[in-house]
């Protein structure tokens, strides 16, 4: 009995009833599709995740006030809030001293002690700044001040206009840059008349110099309605001469961030006469965040792939109820089979293949399927098919054929040939 | 009695029993039977239903052992095989033929009698000339692949019949082979029978009609479980009584 027979045997077998086959392929077909999509889902997701950290910079460090008592997600939500909305409150369980001072800052710049240190800009915020231009007015969500090495750490860029300068800063010069929803809020249109007017901050005349790059939305968080000014002139006008919200740092690059942080730590410390196990600020870190987070999706693609399998498995439990009444209504042609000489192997063979038939057409379609349905955006982002989860989908369909057709198969081959010639 | 020309016989059945069941419910369904058919001979086994004569007959196709006694195969002792070499012994040295012909459903008569060879491995060229001969033989050439739904009784018959002759077995085995056919079509069937005897073939036929045991060459009636009587109508080397030389091609 050679293959190829018996997969003509077994195709025979699949095409008798085709309708029962076709739903029986039916349900390997949605357990694979679903292990693709989900799992491209997943995917899609971390990497959008992913993607917008990135943007956020991999190689900066955001030195906050207040312990790190708020544990590494403390951290996190710093790293966050270094990409643009500075502002964030602080609503976490670390008490907020008021600890880090412009001093501290221009400590930082020291190519002796912080050799990895490339750029540092202090941050002030202010909260519920009201911005008005002739009748507009708009609630800014962001207000931050600080210098001019702010907007390359934090990779933000202008896209029309200018950048403020050092002798901005110097000048304590009121101009500012706003993010696009505030343009459009204020003058209406795409936002573009609001270059070189002059709008009033809390009534304080504010000259726009430059409109931000659109950053987007991350969630609910709208990271375009902000406005960034030197902070010599929010300090005077808008904020008062507190202490600073936070300082963004730079490192050399994302390899040296680690050693950056390092040397930030051991600097603060001297200056605030502390040790790791007291501090008065934390220092977060953008790239332990970023590989948190995609620990934290990959978890999600597992979870999510093994929902997926769930329906694959019942899918497979589908196969063996139908394999099972296809042996029962083929008792006759197995005795026949097995008096005319097909050994035990032969019968197995051939309704194990029938088993794999189905399930293998099943997932074929299914992952078809599958790519079908990745080609939709989902959620706002795409879902990227995973090479893997393609290779383990149809794995898992051939062996949930092959686990599912045993039982029958083996049923099918244990027959006797008399009961089963004499099967009604 | 081993007088023919290869030495031994076909079939050799010694103080052959088979049991059913146990202790008081216990069937004696063949209670001490000893038999032995020459190579060429045609053997009418005749019985009412209860005689042990369909069970004889799944001890001598291999199909059932016997609780107790020897039963030698062309010289192999089937009681010693397991199931896989039981399969293997069937299907080379028996053909079988069934009161309601057994055919695979939707399959041609072609693959229907290319199946045996299929199990025995024969390569698909082979196969493929062997069953158009044996299909010609039973006068159904223009008919090969027709499945037998497409078929009538007789035809699909004559196809269980090439089935049944493909592997060149040493035994053709027949169990009430004209039981659901019309007396045309029997009598196709025992011509065929007759032909294949003339050209040397051994038969055994199962059969409750007198009709079909007057082909034979020797009839044995069945009562209880035993052989009651053993009666030769022409010699083993001698062609079968009924011979006609009409239908079938037999060579």
């Amino acid at each position: 009995m050679n293959v190829s027979e018996s997969v003509k045997f077994a195709w025979r077998g699949v095409t008798a009833n085709k309708a029962r086959s076709a739903l029986t392929m039916l349900g390997v077909l949605i357990g694979v599709a679903s292990v693709i999509v989900l799992v491209a889902v997943g995917t899609g997701a971390s990497q959008s995740v992913t993607d917008t950290l990135s943007s956020l910079g991999t190689n900066t460090l955001t030195v906050r006030p207040g312990s790190s008592s708020g544990g590494f997600f403390g951290g996190g939500a710093g790293a966050g809030s270094g990409g643009g909305d500075t502002t964030t409150t602080d609503t976490g369980t670390s008490t907020r001293a008021a600890t880090l001072t412009m001093a501290d800052a221009e400590a930082l710049s020291d190519p002796t002690l912080a050799p990895d240190v490339v750029e540092v800009a202090p941050v002030v915020t202010a909260s519920s700044v009201a911005a008005t231009y002739e009748s507009a007015s708009h609630t800014v969500n962001s207000t931050t001040g600080s210098t001019a090495a702010y907007l390359s750490i934090n990779n933000d860029t202008v896209a029309s206009g200018r950048a403020f300068t050092d002798a901005d800063y110097n000048a304590h010069s009121r101009v500012l840059l706003v993010g696009p929803t505030v343009a459009k809020d204020l003058v209406g249109g795409d936002g573009s008349d609001i270059l070189n007017k002059t709008i009033r901050l809390n009534g304080k005349a504010f000259t726009v110099i430059g409109i931000l790059e659109a950053k987007g939305s991350t969630g609910q968080i709208d990271s375009d309605d902000r406005i960034i000014a030197p902070a010599t002139a929010v300090q005077d006008h808008l904020s008062g001469y507190g202490n600073l919200s936070s300082i963004s740092v730079q490192a050399s690059s994302a390899d040296t961030v680690n050693d950056a942080q390092t040397q930030v730590e051991s600097i603060l410390d001297a200056r605030h006469h502390t040790t790791a196990a007291d501090r008065d600020f934390n220092v977060s870190n953008s790239a332990s965040f970023l590989s948190a987070a995609s620990s934290i999706t990959s978890i999600f693609t597992v979870l999510l792939g093994a929902i997926a399998g769930i329906s694959l498995l019942v899918g497979g439990i589908g196969v063996m109820n139908i394999m099972l009444v296809t042996v029962t209504e083929r008792t006759r042609e197995i005795g026949i089979r097995k008096a005319i000489g097909a050994g035990k192997y032969d019968i197995i063979f051939q309704f194990l293949l029938e088993a794999v038939m189905l399930s293998v057409i099943g997932g074929l379609a299914g992952i078809g399927l599958g790519y079908l349905i990745c080609q939709i955006e989902i959620a706002g982002f795409k879902a990227i098919v995973a090479p893997y989860s393609v290779a383990l989908a149809f794995s898992f369909a051939l062996a949930v054929g092959l686990f599912f057709g045993i039982y029958p198969a083996m049923r099918a081959a244990s027959l006797k040939p008399i009961d089963a010639l004499r099967y009604e | 009695m081993n007088t023919n020309r290869l030495g031994r016989p076909v079939i050799d059945l010694r103080g052959v029993f088979k049991t059913y069941g146990e202790g008081e419910a216990v069937v004696h369904a063949v209670d001490g039977v000893d038999l032995t058919v020459e190579r060429g001979d045609y053997v009418a086994v005749m019985g009412a239903s209860g005689s042990g004569k369909s069970t004889l007959m799944n001890i001598i196709g291999c199909l059932d052992v016997p609780t107790k006694g020897s039963y030698r195969l062309d010289g192999v002792e089937v009681r010693l095989l397991n199931d896989q070499q039981q399969s293997k012994i069937r299907n080379r040295k028996i053909g079988f033929v069934f009161q309601n012909f057994n055919l695979i459903a939707r399959t041609t008569a072609l693959s229907n009698v290319e199946l045996p060879m299929a199990y025995a491995g024969v390569s698909g060229r082979e196969r493929r000339r062997r069953a158009l001969a044996a299909l010609d033989l039973v006068g159904l050439a223009p008919r090969v692949d027709h499945t037998s739904a497409e078929l009538s009784g007789g035809q699909q018959q004559r196809v269980a019949i090439a089935r049944a002759i493909v592997t060149e077995p040493v035994l053709l085995l027949a169990d009430e082979p004209t039981g659901a056919l019309d007396s045309h079509s029997t009598d196709e069937v025992l011509d065929l029978f007759d032909n294949l005897s003339a050209a040397g073939r051994t038969l055994v036929v199962i059969t409750h009609e007198e009709e079909v045991a007057s082909h034979a060459k020797r009839v044995i009636k069945m009562r209880d479980g035993m052989i009651s009587s053993d009666r030769r109508l022409v010699a083993v080397a001698a062609p079968p009584p009924r011979l006609r030389q009409t239908t079938g091609r037999a060579s």
